[in-house]
């Protein structure tokens, strides 16, 4: 048999599928086949709970190891790197918990917070330097490990519990649907809930809208004095939480 | 460094993991120098680039790798040497290695280091890879055996001779996992002691040590044991025969307390100073 055909003949074993690759192998195949069988996947496993530590809490170790292990039968790896493997295990998860929401959003959230663990780097905005900003032309420029997450359930709450090992709450509907903004200031990783209108904003400074503008466009959903008091109290909050890298 | 050799180093290290990182970042670790798994900071930013360049800056850096699939017949992947040869201009390590096997076929990638036979066809799969990875890394590539847990019934030579025939024909080196000869020696019949007289020991730049479980059928090659006293005894064999070499405990799981892995690097130490004085 020749390399290529031996090795896709293997791959094709690892994942169940028909193959002559126990026929290639020296003597009694199945044992050393096997440990190899058994390596693939549970290296994927390892990698999800790594990942996705939370849910794992939340989901319990049968409940998780059953979601992973459907989703690496539906999803064998491509990337060249094994940290992106985690990508598409919230979707997975979806189809697995369609009445359970705050499951989904915990997976997503995981996630978010493992891709702003490692993304590239941005030092936040110095504060001493908002007395030189021109306001009227003012362009924001936020962190580039920020991620918005749209979210129906308590599922930060749930998260939040997990990780500093309290009790953690029940699953339960937010009052009305929200956000979880993610994002990394210096080394570690952050997230908060956040209602749409500071969404509508994020999205429209990030567009590339000046502050000023964004105040007018604002406005026009919420009238002009609202529209700058929500303005200030966002640019308060972005500033001080490290959202944003730069203002010019 | 020059495209064809890589210079000896001599010492003694660890494999650098985050349980440790705290260690390493505050206290005076006695260790020669660090090994990366270099997938684990071939990421844009955050705490493993910070903690890597403090590190850099203390100790000499060697980059090993687990995702170049250097046997794959599909070769190796551009993004991945693009990426790997990113960190390396970053790190200036004292040399890359990967494993002796293959991961990737039809784009589908195991993540697991797979068996490759040993046949003439395979070793040219391997030198054309070799090649070309040195080419694009303007070094000299450092490759190490893995353990397996089957051979093919198409092999035409011994992993010792294909390793030999592999750094002739490319001019690499080898990384010399001894306990990967213990296991592969038991899982498929061959005396360790035979391999260790086989393998060309001018080529070795690094030795890699380490524990193994035993599985239902097979030894497994766990890195999540201390180093055990048959692996200790093939090194004590081998360790004479090389020149100035990086040797290093490798631990990747149930990762003890550093003082633990520094005790096991004193051990090796110790074998190397007695055999060295011995010879």
């Amino acid at each position: 048999m020749n390399l290529r055909d031996l090795q896709s003949g293997f791959i094709h074993y690892l994942l169940d599928e028909p193959s002559t690759v126990p026929q290639a192998v020296h003597g009694e195949a199945e044992a050393g086949l096997a440990v190899y069988h058994n390596a693939y996947r549970s290296q994927l496993v390892d990698c999800l709970k790594d990942s996705y530590e939370r849910l794992w809490a939340w989901l319990g170790d049968d409940g998780f190891e059953a979601a992973a292990r459907h989703h690496i039968a539906l999803n064998p790896p491509h990337s060249w790197t094994l940290g992106d493997y985690g990508h598409g295990f919230a979707a997975t998860i979806a189809t697995l918990y369609p009445d359970d929401p705050e499951v989904t959003e915990i997976a997503a959230l995981d996630w978010a917070l493992r891709r702003a663990f490692d993304g590239p780097d941005a030092a936040a905005f110095d504060l001493s330097r908002l007395a030189q900003v021109d306001w009227d032309e003012a362009v924001i420029t936020f962190v580039p490990t920020l991620d918005l997450l749209p979210v129906k359930t308590n599922c930060g709450a749930i998260w939040n519990a997990i990780a500093a090992g309290q009790d953690v709450p029940g699953a339960a509907m937010l009052p009305a649907p929200g956000w979880v903004r993610v994002w990394r200031v210096a080394l570690q990783p952050h997230f908060t809930t956040i209602e749409q209108a500071e969404v509508d904003a994020i999205r429209l400074a990030a567009s590339g809208l000046s502050f000023a503008r964004l105040c007018d466009r604002l406005a026009q959903d919420m009238g002009m004095d609202s529209a700058v008091e929500a303005a200030g109290r966002y640019l308060a909050s972005w500033v001080q939480d490290g959202l944003i890298a730069d203002i010019r | 460094m020059s495209h064809e050799t890589i210079t000896p180093f001599h010492g003694f290290g660890l494999g650098l993991r985050i349980p440790h990182f705290q260690n390493y970042l505050n206290e005076d670790v006695p260790v020669d120098f660090l090994e990366i798994i270099s997938e684990n900071f071939m990421v844009a930013g955050g705490r493993p680039l910070y903690v890597l360049d403090q590190l850099r800056e203390r100790w000499p850096v060697a980059m090993h790798g687990v995702s170049m699939s250097i046997g794959s017949a599909d070769g190796v992947r551009a993004d991945y040497l693009e990426r790997l040869k990113a960190l390396a201009q970053k790190v200036d390590p004292l040399w890359i290695s990967d494993h002796l096997s293959w991961s990737r076929i039809e784009h589908v990638n195991s993540h697991d280091l797979l068996p490759l036979p040993f046949t003439e066809e395979a070793l040219d799969a391997v030198c054309a890879n070799i090649a070309h990875v040195q080419d694009v890394l303007e070094r000299p590539l450092v490759l190490e055996n893995p353990s397996t847990y089957l051979t093919f019934a198409d092999d035409q030579m011994t992993e010792w001779a294909f390793l030999t025939e592999m750094t002739r024909r490319t001019g690499c080196y080898l990384l010399l996992d001894v306990n990967n000869i213990y296991v592969s020696g038991t899982n498929n019949g061959f005396d360790p002691y035979d391999y260790l007289a086989g393998v060309p020991a001018d080529r070795v730049r690094q030795v890699h040590l380490a524990g193994h479980s035993q599985g239902r059928h097979r030894l497994i090659d766990t890195h999540d044991q201390p180093v055990p006293d048959p692996v200790w005894d093939l090194f004590a064999r081998i360790y004479p025969r090389l020149g100035p070499v990086a040797a290093m405990i490798e631990r990747d799981d149930r990762i003890p307390p550093l003082e633990d892995l520094l005790a096991e690097l004193d051990t090796a130490r110790a074998i190397a100073a007695r055999v060295a004085e011995a010879v």
